[in-house]
């Protein structure tokens, strides 16, 4: 069943292709997209399910063997989170759909949306698959080149502004994962995760720590961990709301995955374990307070996506097995609701005209489905019980007791506080934009009822969220599944290697 | 096989004049210095791998350079060459739009920096208030 594996990467490249070449019919192109992100989302569970229950795939690109051909891997950290972004991207482009903007909005090159939304797709799932450092550095470029395209699609003065520090922050940090990459080429003489496990272990300890930090700070930035995060806030909410939303759930989280990768597999041992518990922190708390300063829908919403990086940095600081567990879990969960909160903020700016606070009113009475969608991904998000979030956060807190250490502690107190005032933020939206008598910005009743096909995806998101609830204990076996394998390195290398590295 | 020095102060120089490059404010500098940069990092996986006779089997009994790093190097110079066609634009596209490529600061950060100072708090908590009063 291996040749599911790259399907994932060819599928929207090809489809990419064509929809270029149906410039001008749109028809036409949005068939084509739906058809591949949906047969995406088919082979990402299929791998899921084999990689689950018969362990990893591998595939050699082009029939050339490990250590000097590439490889694409699909374990079961790889396969849970292209099942979830390819999930998320479908909903996302049905709700773009939806909104009109695919289909020739005023503001928008129509020809231009679908093919880079497809780019787009290909560099997250190649980046999850990617078995060798250079490819992730090529999944990465892909995905960051689509992103630049949809972040100033139309060209608007507000657009460009905000484009251009996310392009150059974006280039910088990939000038900064290539010199990695340089470095540790040419100390171990190989870029295969698999080869590079037992040569990074036998550098001497200090060259190792700087390699170690290099790409820390490489997809730190990426994944906007807090000193590195401030480009985030100032960039997302200018785009259109659905590519808002994609960016929200997929970017940052793909920065995470590569954390995760290279933390547990090419740097075990816990050296910066310090640092990452401290940033975590850092992340959590100062995001959040960033957020709760805010009077516009979507920057509160960045604000609280930089914060809750910081939970996914505490697991991954831990490095215990519950801790990784709880973290690929709360991946899992923050993918979710953050798309589906920047969704209903398209849906607010829609139906109320505008995302600042202090023109919005009213809206509960005025669409009540529209307030359901907003408030059950804000609860969740905040971690109120029966959520997939407060599952996620007890998981951390429970590994941050069992840790016991006074960083652990601290940590436990930070995300409790985080999560409060995470409420705090999202009461404060709900209380200004939701309750109050309307103002005479947001037009009334039955003026503009919302497009059905961008409530639908937002709903089934929704859903989706809530059905993490239901499904917690199996996807929490699979997590911690994964997790066991990323703690367990020999695994990794004998899924690509059969025997011994090389 | 020991670095050639020359190759080291050579990406020395250009990492330097790239950084200094990428702290000015106006886009086409910082492209500039972005390009400075990527020489840099080219250069520095080039003296990665071992320098030696052409790549090809046969053509030489010496011992072989290692292909791998120039062909990373390609793969890197295309985007490089793709990004700097992209900021061009973007740069272009500012100038027309505004009069500069400068990049500017972000509107929205200042605007509740100056309401913090002021010691408002964003957004209208106290509206109701104000409505209930009336």
């Amino acid at each position: 069943m291996s040749f599911l594996v790259p399907l994932p990467v060819v599928m929207p490249l090809f489809g990419a292709a064509l929809t270029l070449m149906m410039a001008g019919r749109p028809r036409a192109q949005r068939t084509v997209s739906l058809t591949v992100l949906t047969a995406t989302v088919l082979v990402s569970c299929a791998l899921l399910w084999i990689s689950t229950t018969d362990g990893p795939l591998v595939v050699a690109v082009g029939g050339w063997s490990a250590p000097l051909g590439i490889v694409l891997i699909a374990d079961q950290l790889a396969a849970l989170m292209l099942v979830v972004s390819s999930a998320v991207t479908l909903c996302v482009l049905v709700y773009s759909i939806g909104q009109g903007m695919a289909d020739g909005h005023e503001e928008t090159p129509l020809s231009v949306y679908h093919p880079t939304y497809l780019i787009l797709t290909a560099g997250v799932t190649n980046a999850f698959l990617a078995g060798d450092l250079f490819n992730l550095y090529v999944g990465f470029e892909i995905l960051l080149v689509a992103s630049y395209v949809l972040l100033t699609i139309g060209g608007t003065e507000n657009r460009i502004r905000a484009g251009s520090t996310y392009v150059v922050v974006s280039l910088l940090s990939s000038v900064i994962f290539l010199t990695a990459i340089g470095l540790i080429y040419a100390a171990t003489g190989t870029l295969n995760l698999a080869q590079l496990v037992e040569r990074l272990d036998a550098l001497p300890d200090g060259l190792r720590l700087i390699l170690q930090g290099m790409l820390l700070l490489a997809f730190g930035i990426k994944a906007a961990v807090f000193p590195l995060s401030s480009w985030l806030p100032d960039s997302y909410p200018t785009a259109p709301a659905p590519v808002t939303a994609v960016f929200a759930g997929l970017l940052t989280k793909v920065g995470v995955y590569a954390i995760i990768r290279t933390e547990t597999l090419l740097f075990p041992g816990g050296r910066a374990a310090a640092v990452l518990l401290v940033l975590g922190l850092l992340t959590m708390v100062i995001g959040i307070l960033g957020a709760v300063a805010q009077s516009d829908i979507k920057r509160l919403l960045s604000f609280t996506l930089v914060s809750h990086i910081g939970y996914l940095l505490f697991g991954v600081g831990l490095a215990t097995q519950l801790g990784l567990a709880s973290a690929i879990f709360y991946v899992v969960h923050h993918i979710t609701i953050q798309t589906t909160l920047f969704l209903a903020a398209g849906l607010i700016e829609k139906r109320g005209g505008s995302t600042a606070l202090d023109k919005l009113g009213g809206l509960a009475k005025l669409s009540p489905v529209l307030a359901v969608l907003f408030l059950v991904p804000a609860l969740n998000l905040a971690g109120i019980p029966p959520f997939s979030g407060f599952i996620g956060k007890l998981g951390l807190v429970q590994a941050g007791v069992a840790d016991g250490g006074v960083l652990a502690w601290l940590l436990v107190g930070g995300g409790i506080l985080t999560s409060l005032l995470t409420l705090y933020a999202v009461a404060r939206v709900w209380n200004l934009a939701f309750w109050r008598t309307p103002p005479a910005s947001v037009p009334p009743a039955s003026d503009s009822l919302l497009p059905r096909l961008m409530v639908a995806p937002t709903m089934a998101l929704v859903v989706f969220g809530i059905a993490l609830t239901v499904v917690a204990g199996p996807l929490f076996e699979v997590s911690d599944g994964a997790a066991s394998s990323l703690t367990e390195r020999a695994y990794y290398v004998r899924a690509v290697f059969g025997g011994g590295a090389p | 096989m020991t670095p050639n020095l020359v190759y080291v102060v050579v990406i020395g120089v250009l990492f330097a004049a790239g950084v200094s490059m990428v702290l000015e404010r106006s886009l086409t500098r910082v492209l500039m210095g972005m390009i400075l940069l990527g020489n840099g990092v080219n250069l520095l996986i080039l003296l990665g791998g071992n320098a030696g006779a052409p790549p090809i089997v046969g053509a030489s009994d010496a011992e072989m350079a290692d292909p791998l790093p120039q062909i990373m190097i390609l793969t890197a110079i295309v985007i490089t060459l793709g990004m700097t066609a992209f900021l061009l634009a973007l740069a272009y596209r500012s100038w027309a739009m505004s009069g500069h490529d400068e990049v500017q600061d972000d509107v929205e950060d200042q605007r509740i920096m100056r309401l913090a100072e002021r010691d408002e708090g964003s957004g209208t908590d106290d509206t109701d208030h104000h409505e209930a009063a009336r």
